[in-house]
């Protein structure tokens, strides 16, 4: 039984046009309708536009065929991102009963030069889904090899996602955030696969069980490199509605410190601050740290620490000047 | 920076049509409703319209159609949803909904899961852009009644994160575009009240970098399709003052190519038909002078929404 994957790669050698193989001699190609003036007129390469041509003719007679779905395959080679050919290609592999490891090696083909295109995804979580906990190791090695060329690559991290979900292998997925944040601490995908492990692994006992060692983990990040708005966000997400356990916390309080005490830092200020409105009661480093950042042109003199640091902020962020003075003012008023 | 070269902008959409083998062409073929969508909206936008033929071009858009009601994205394709908002809005922005079937329409679109998300096909892919599509597209034919809005209210929510964005399945990483699409949706089924909108703005004020460009997640490069997906949500929950939208309009019509019309990504990149709507439209956001205001969440001119909604 053809596969359909094979094909495409001997025929990379020297393509012959459908119309010189016997095999189709039988099919009469039926040509694109575009209308009498297009809005979007296309013109195709000739062999491109002959391809679909002969697809077209197998649609509409629906031909579940093995060279049906090699045609696909050829479709597909030329434009990835067609939608009818991969449902039509669906519906072959049903038909013929195709075994589905094939089409995983076919996908990974295509995705090798398309991986941005919603349909190679799509396809590939049929394929396995129907292959079910079989399918785990591939896909978790499949999207890994995606990642390790983007790591930021959204459909890989969905896809990756899913599988974990359906089919399980939780087991590593933590290290392998490790693992990506050591390659780039300023990955936001691999942070934001760091909390759907923790919240999510049936393995780790959620977020409340992890908060102490993701705490620490986090705040060596911090402060290896205070620049990064992923790592300040994924501290924060790490008590998630406990405000007052967050406030509270001397260990966050502290590294805001720490990093203010070296250098002014934007996400520090921004965290000492939204710790300040919700109940946080700076200690007089604190207040000396700030008081050394204070800007000398500052036009007014601030009542309070929460006030400067919105000063400071302001000066400090112009382009969004606009959210620091609306945050200064939603400050409650000193007497 | 310049002016917005709206004569040249008209001239490249239109000039679309006669272009030959080139790749933008063909990999657009299996998609040309969503050209027609961008290349349309960003001529009514423009006040340039009327250089289409509204006969023929209406005429391709129908089609399109299957028996089923769903549209494809080319004559002779499989319908999606994807091509289906496409085609309702053109034919909305030539004031030809009557032609539409709604009803039928609405059994293609309205594919809700138990879960209340939508499924773009019989296929099953669920993903939130296809919660604002089939919202929107509803809300447009009048049959929001025909799904749970609860529940698919319900479900967007389960997609947001403890940044206060949105991802394409619940624990999906934050991204602007996902952003839009459920801002969108709560949006246009009265449901703003459950975006936590302090936080979301300023993760979304945070886009904005130094050339003053949006990016659509931390860390990416600006690209100007964000000027639409980040600034139409930050207007829907009522924060774009947090963000410098003259140096936003500046970075837009920086990636304006003024000799050959058309507007990229980034400056000094190529043009293509999907960045010069985006273009267009942040701009219309941006209240740039000379253009026709765009409604932020049905993504079409507001004259055209009003003449949906209040002269039926």
């Amino acid at each position: 039984m053809a596969s359909g994957s094979s094909e495409v790669v001997e025929q990379e050698q020297e393509r012959v046009m459908l119309r010189d193989r016997p095999e189709w001699s039988d099919v009469t190609p039926v040509p694109q309708d575009d209308g009498p003036c297009p809005v979007v007129p296309i013109k195709y390469s000739e062999e491109f536009a002959e391809v679909m041509d002969y697809f077209r003719a197998v649609f509409l007679a629906d031909e579940r065929s093995p060279r049906a779905l090699s045609l696909t395959a050829e479709a597909i080679h030329f434009n990835a991102g067609n939608y009818t050919v991969w449902h039509f290609r669906r519906l072959l592999l049903e038909s013929l009963k195709i075994d589905l490891h094939d089409e995983l090696e076919f996908v990974q083909r295509i995705a090798a030069d398309n991986s941005k295109n919603y349909q190679i995804w799509h396809h590939r979580r049929w394929v396995a889904e129907k292959l079910g906990p079989d399918a785990r190791n591939a896909e978790l090695q499949f999207t890994k090899k995606v990642l390790s060329v983007d790591a930021k690559h959204y459909h890989a991290w969905s896809h990756r996602q899913w599988v974990l979900q359906a089919l399980g292998g939780w087991e590593d997925e933590l290290d392998y955030c490790s693992e990506l944040l050591e390659q780039d601490i300023f990955n936001n995908s691999a942070w934001n696969q760091r909390h759907f492990v923790i919240t999510k692994s049936p393995l780790l006992g959620g977020l409340e069980a992890m908060r102490e060692s993701e705490v620490l983990y986090t705040i060596k990040a911090i402060n290896a490199y205070p620049e990064n708005e992923s790592s300040w966000r994924y501290l924060r997400g790490l008590y998630k509605d406990e405000t007052t356990s967050w406030a509270n916390d001397p260990q966050v309080s502290s590294i805001c410190l720490k990093i203010l005490s070296a250098k002014s830092n934007y996400f520090a200020l921004s965290t000492l601050l939204d710790l300040i409105c919700h109940g946080y009661q700076p200690n007089q480093d604190i207040r000396d740290a700030i008081e050394a950042l204070k800007i000398p042109d500052l036009d007014t003199q601030d009542l309070d620490i929460a006030r400067t640091i919105c000063s400071i902020l302001e000066k400090v962020d112009p382009i969004r000047v606009n959210y620091w003075t609306w945050r200064k003012s939603r400050l409650p008023h000193v007497a | 920076m310049g002016e917005l070269a709206t004569d040249k902008h008209v001239k490249y959409i239109l000039s679309v049509e006669k272009r030959k083998d080139d790749f933008e062409s063909v990999v657009m073929e299996h998609l040309r409703m969503n050209g027609a969508y961008w290349g349309l909206t960003a001529l009514d936008l423009m006040g340039k319209l009327d250089a289409v033929d509204v006969d023929e071009v209406v005429s391709w858009v129908m089609s399109c159609q299957h028996d089923s009601g769903g549209f494809g994205g080319n004559v002779g394709h499989d319908p999606h949803i994807l091509y289906t908002l496409s085609a309702v809005q053109v034919l909305a922005l030539f004031d030809k909904m009557d032609l539409i079937d709604s009803d039928k329409v609405t059994n293609i679109v309205g594919l809700q899961n138990e879960d209340g998300s939508f499924s773009g096909d019989m296929w099953g892919e669920v993903d939130t852009r296809f919660s604002y599509i089939a919202i929107c597209c509803l809300s447009i034919l009048h049959r929001l009644d025909r799904i749970s809005v609860e529940k698919a209210v319900k479900y967007i929510i389960s997609c947001k994160n403890m940044d206060g964005g949105f991802g394409c399945t619940p624990g999906g990483e934050s991204h602007s575009g996902q952003i839009f699409c459920c801002v969108g949706a709560l949006a246009l089924t009265g449901s703003l009240d459950l975006v936590d909108k302090d936080l979301l703005g300023w993760w979304l004020c945070e886009r904005q970098v130094k050339s003053g460009g949006l990016n659509g997640r931390p860390e990416k490069l600006p690209d100007v399709c964000y000027s639409w997906w980040v600034l139409s949500s930050l207007i829907m929950i009522d924060r774009v003052h947090w963000i410098s939208k003259e140096k936003l309009t500046k970075f837009i019509l920086d990636c304006q190519d003024k000799e050959k019309g058309g507007i990229s990504d980034r400056p000094d990149d190529a043009v293509d038909v999907f960045h010069t709507y985006f273009g267009v439209a942040g701009l219309s956001l941006l209240e740039y002078p000379g253009l026709k205001p765009i409604d932020p969440a049905y993504a079409l001119p507001v004259d055209v929404v009003n003449r949906i909604f209040f002269k039926k």
